[in-house]
């Protein structure tokens, strides 16, 4: 979507990656770099790894026993899996929006104070600037700004989902992951979505897994084709896309297989 | 067009035994029910709930043994429920899942189907003789613990697995530590489901015979106890005194519904008190 993309510093760096689930190999020699402010999508038929990637890159794999990770991964140059790497830190600077949308059941308030509450926020005046700025900036306050005190659980799901993209904001990250985010959504809520996406990326880093390839050609600058757990082709989404440089991304973008 | 019709007989045929098999079952508690009601209501009055048992039983009320039944109850909550739910809570959120917490689960479980006499056995074992605690109301409390710990266990445990696992993981991807994702994310919604089944369990231990015959009862006492390392008298020991060791069975009848009917009672406050807790507590959580 843009043109200049080479102006753009590093935010993640991989080199030889490569991730097991217990004694199977998950992902291998992965290597590539995600630009700071713009969007990264990863695409890939189901079981490719490109979830599993994304996951990673928060160390949300932690939670499940006997992973195991090998190679090198950086944000901002520093390693994320090392001992002295701080998860709390990380996952407030690497936010993470899933693929079902998860508000918790509480107010729709308590939703977005949760992640400011935990890090040590108690100010009311201060709890509700955040709450406010963050629903703004997720295209929601209009919707809920009279309705704060009620149940997030009675929110539609395209609203559900932005509440947890305002949810992810409100505690400051600088990268945002997101898991298939409208795989559940009806078209119109998709698209609201999308365009958010497009607005997040002017001041955050943005990297999607999406199964929809249009998606993946309307949102993302970057595209990875994951095929196997081995990266196939990593370029300018308008590159992959038009002209695929392997023979594999052309059968999957065309619908060929996957 | 045999066939559909004769399926149809065996459907009504299976559906009327079970349905006669269901009456039978509600009839028959209803039947005990309403004769411990009916027989045992005359004899309630305050003097029978606030005096002590007089002549070997033969007259008098049964405070010693309510109160008794109380302290017994309230002690295994205090011990049994902190310690259930701990565990719980370790095995559902922390433990690793696999081989070995399965086969740990498998024994848990196990352990609850375990006759209450050998809890009573073990208690006897353990606490009253190697611990030196004699019979007394703890290692009575001890005993109905180690008998309910298994039950609230395994109650609790389905209830935090009920929880669903994406408001773990939201909270995690949030920056919260594991023990802040439980404390604010997966313990309020399981909570209710926790409380009701181990307060089931535990009336059920209200009404136990078993366990404390060896470590706690005691057939008569003068006087309320005064500490910890005191014996007590507890309502189903005195009920099964009354009713199999009194030299005139007829005679003291009526105090044998009255005991059966305060028993009765109390099981039925405590499974209520738990029914009351879950829907209240679970109106305020919804997913």
């Amino acid at each position: 979507m843009n043109t200049s993309s080479n102006t753009f510093p590093v935010k993640i760096k991989t080199n030889d990656l490569c991730f097991f689930y217990g004694a199977t190999q998950a992902l291998f020699n992965i290597s590539l770099e995600i630009k700071a402010k713009q969007v990264t999508a990863l695409i890939g038929p189901s079981g490719c790894g490109k979830s599993t990637f994304l996951r990673i890159l928060n160390r949300m794999n932690d939670i499940i026993d006997g992973t195991k990770v090998q190679g090198y991964v950086a944000l901002d140059g520093q390693e994320l899996y090392k001992s002295s790497t701080d998860v709390v830190q990380l996952r407030k600077t690497v936010g993470m929006v899933f693929q079902k949308s998860n508000p918790f059941p509480k107010s729709i308030f308590d939703n977005i104070a949760y992640g400011p509450r935990i890090h040590g926020v108690s100010n009311k005046t201060q709890l509700n600037e955040l709450v406010e700025k963050s629903l703004r900036r997720a295209f929601l306050w209009d919707e809920v700004k009279d309705r704060l005190s009620q149940n997030a659980m009675g929110l539609s799901g395209g609203q559900q989902q932005r509440l947890c993209i305002a949810r992810a904001l409100a505690v400051g990250p600088e990268v945002i992951l997101m898991d298939e985010p409208t795989s559940a959504l009806d078209p119109r809520s998709t698209a609201g979505i999308e365009d958010l996406i497009r607005d997040l990326v002017l001041d955050y880093t943005i990297v999607i897994v999406t199964h929809n390839m249009q998606q993946a050609s309307r949102v993302s600058d970057d595209t990875a084709f994951f095929y196997e757990g081995k990266l196939i082709e990593f370029g300018e989404t308008r590159q992959v896309f038009t002209n695929p440089a392997q023979k594999q991304t052309e059968d999957y973008i065309t619908g060929r297989f996957g | 067009m045999s066939h559909p019709n004769k399926t149809s007989f065996t459907e009504t045929l299976c559906f009327g035994a079970m349905r006669l098999v269901t009456y039978s079952v509600v009839a028959v508690s209803l039947y005990i029910f309403l004769d411990i009601i009916f027989k045992g209501f005359p004899v309630l009055s305050w003097n029978f709930l606030t005096g002590f048992p007089s002549k070997g039983g033969s007259e008098g009320g049964i405070l010693p043994a309510l109160l008794g039944t109380f302290i017994l109850v309230s002690g295994t909550i205090i011990v049994a429920l902190p310690v259930g739910m701990a565990t719980a809570v370790y095995l559902s959120e922390y433990a690793r899942q696999g081989r070995w917490n399965n086969l740990l689960r498998l024994s848990i479980m196990t352990l609850a189907g375990i006759p209450s006499i050998v809890y009573g056995l073990f208690g006897l074992g353990l606490f009253v003789l190697y611990f030196n605690m004699g019979q007394s109301i703890l290692a009575g409390c001890l005993t109905l613990a180690c008998m309910v710990l298994p039950t609230i266990i395994v109650t609790s445990e389905e209830a935090l697995r009920a929880v669903p696992q994406n408001l773990r993981q939201a909270s995690l991807a949030l920056g919260a530590t594991k023990w802040t994702t439980i404390y604010t994310n997966v313990l309020p919604y399981a909570l209710p489901g926790m409380l009701t089944g181990s307060i089931i369990s535990i009336g059920r231990a209200a009404g136990e015979t078993a366990p404390i015959l060896l470590t706690a009862v005691a057939f008569f006492l003068p006087k309320l106890p005064q500490s910890l390392f005191d014996q007590v008298m507890a309502l189903p020991y005195h009920l099964y005194i009354l009713s199999t060791q009194h030299p005139d069975m007829d005679k003291v009848r009526p105090l044998q519904y009255g005991t059966a009917l305060v028993l009765l009672l109390i099981v039925f406050a405590v499974n209520s008190l738990a029914i009351y807790l879950r829907i209240s507590i679970r109106k305020k959580f919804r997913w």
